[in-house]
């Protein structure tokens, strides 16, 4: 089930959005969330939208993965709406009830931000479904690789992610392993209350810590074993390619932000 | 035979332990040769295999690796010759698929990445794991990974491998298939082989044995003569291989046999060639 949460994320499919280079991908994200903020009227936030539609429907990623994705943000999208709608209190009312006012301003203000976070939510599922993590590390660590000039422990975080990334799915069998022992010495992790649950944790995370230690010497052991020594003088067999399609995709947003700086008032 | 490897009285204590883990121990390695390593739980097998990976250092005696002296300058030439595989097949994996690990140490001796891509798909080719390339360690079954290990191993193109119990978690067809992966390797490529092992059975076969005990080299010897041993072994704390065990049953009840058997086949054939005299 946990397994699910981390690398159910990737939906393999061939399309352009995938066969993108991650850097660019990467890049391509971070430059959106800037570029939303230029919009503030219909037709600018209409562009943004048609963009989004356009990105998933060249990603070729089925739909129900998306909204799967968008479920866990849902609610605070509503919330951030529904704040808005309350607190903003400026131009025409055009509702009243009771207690309740609802204004122009607050309406127009709710609907173009909730909108603006449920896009950026939209194109960094486009990003996780698209990309493995794995890629993305490579990606991190490659546009990070200026930092190393000051120091910044780039190779070694981005080594830690792509081990971590290795181990989840044996750390996961193990963790099942041990709930089944544990459960036949008659610990009960299912049920009772909040206090009995935590108490039945105990077992299950003590000997796991303790062959994660164990694993992590082996492995050390094990990769200076085969000559590690740093990041330095190192090749990279994992190998990145800058393509035409990923400088498109970048013009492809510059152009979008020029014609929202031109529809924005 | 030239001498690969030449330790003289190595000995080598852990820090804040109170007993040597090994001993005075000198013994050379030749070229070419399986060496079977045998010895009860704590004789200071995986210590020496460490120390000669420069892993750890012995605090007295040398250790020559083909005519270069092990230290901290040399350290890293010694590692692209020895190659390690260790027991736990998860816990050496570092990359995050088949390909990823085996490229793991030619990365780190900086190996240009067109001829990383040739050395990845050729090394794995050798040990058949060629179709997995893009496989997933979770995926792998425990002798899968072990011939992924040694892929990763032999990319590297070591003269000498040394396996710490690299079969001992698998079952048996896993360990049939790493043994019989090592022993082509070595055909096709002249490798030396130092095989670290609780497995009697598999020790027979190799050139020569080392068994080692309570930190010292106990006795050395072909396999014929190790085996001559018997009791001894047991009182050693190892298990004698059951065709062994068998010959010796059999002289015991007056049948002759020629000699005692290491390989269950050579009993067999034995056997059913002889004319019964009973
Ligand atoms: N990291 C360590 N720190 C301290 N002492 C250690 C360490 N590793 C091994 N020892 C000790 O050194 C001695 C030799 O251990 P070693 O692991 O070499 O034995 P071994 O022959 O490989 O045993 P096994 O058959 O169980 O693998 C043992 O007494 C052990 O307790
Ligand atoms: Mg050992």
């Amino acid at each position: 089930m946990m397994e699910k949460m981390i690398f159910g994320r990737y939906v393999p499919a061939q399309s352009i959005i995938h066969r993108m280079d991650p850097r660019s991908k990467l890049i391509l994200i971070f430059l959106f969330v800037c570029v939303v903020f230029i919009a503030n009227n219909v037709y600018t936030y209409a562009a943004l939208i048609i963009y989004t539609f356009a990105m998933i429907l060249l990603s070729k990623v089925p739909v129900r993965f998306i909204i799967a994705g968008l479920k866990p943000v849902f609610l605070l999208v509503i919330f951030t709406l529904i704040l808005h709608l309350f607190l903003t209190r400026e131009g025409a009312i055009i509702f009243e009830l009771g207690p309740i006012t609802i204004y122009e301003e607050g309406l127009r203000q709710g609907i173009f931000i909730s909108l603006r976070f449920f896009l950026l939510i939209l194109m960094t599922s486009i990003l996780t479904l698209t990309t493995t993590p794995i890629e993305i590390t490579d990606g991190l660590e490659t546009l990070l690789g200026p930092l190393k000039k000051v120091k910044f422990p780039v190779h070694e975080l981005a080594l830690m992610m792509s081990i971590s990334l290795r181990f989840i799915p044996t750390l996961m069998g193990e963790t099942d392993k041990i709930m089944k022992a544990q459960t036949a010495r008659g610990v009960d992790f299912s049920g009772g209350p909040i206090k009995e649950r935590v108490k039945a944790v105990i077992p299950l995370l003590i000997p796991l810590f303790v062959s994660s230690f164990k694993r992590a010497e082996e492995l050390a052991t094990a990769m200076e074993a085969r000559g590690y020594r740093g990041g330095e003088g190192r090749t990279k067999y994992r190998q990145l390619s800058w393509r035409i399609t990923d400088t498109m995709m970048l013009l492809l947003l510059a152009a979008l932000s020029v014609i929202l700086i031109l529809l924005r008032t | 035979m030239n001498e690969l490897v030449r330790l003289q009285d190595i000995s080598f204590q852990y820090d804040e332990e109170a007993d040597y883990a090994l001993k005075g121990v000198s013994f050379s390695i030749y070229e070419g040769e399986w060496l079977a390593i045998v010895g009860h739980n704590g004789s200071g097998k995986s210590t020496l295999a460490k120390l000669l990976n420069g892993l750890q250092y012995a605090q007295e005696g040398t250790i020559s690796v083909d005519g270069m002296l092990l230290s901290e300058d040399t350290v890293w030439e010694v590692r692209k010759k020895i190659g390690m595989v260790f027991q736990n097949p998860d816990n050496q994996f570092v990359g995050t698929t088949v390909q990823d690990d085996v490229a793991f140490g030619l990365e780190n001796h900086g190996v240009a990445r067109e001829e990383m891509v040739d050395r990845v798909r050729h090394s794995l080719e050798k040990v058949k794991m060629d179709q997995f390339l893009d496989q997933e360690p979770h995926h792998l079954s425990g002798g899968q990974k072990q011939r992924v290990a040694i892929a990763g191993v032999i990319a590297l193109r070591p003269n000498l491998i040394i396996l710490d119990e690299a079969t001992s978690m698998l079952d048996p067809r896993g360990r049939e298939e790493v043994l019989d992966t090592v022993r082509e390797l070595k055909q096709d490529h002249q490798m030396t082989v130092i095989s670290i092992t609780h497995d009697l059975e598999e020790a027979a076969k190799a050139d020569r044995i080392i068994v080692m005990n309570k930190g010292k080299l106990y006795r050395e010897g072909s396999p014929a003569e190790i085996f001559q041993m018997d009791e001894e072994l047991v009182q050693l704390g190892l298990d004698i291989p059951f065709p062994v065990k068998m010959s010796k049953l059999f002289k015991e009840k007056g049948i002759p046999l020629t000699k005692y058997h290491l390989t269950e086949e050579e009993l067999v054939n034995e056997l059913w060639t002889s004319h019964s005299k009973m």
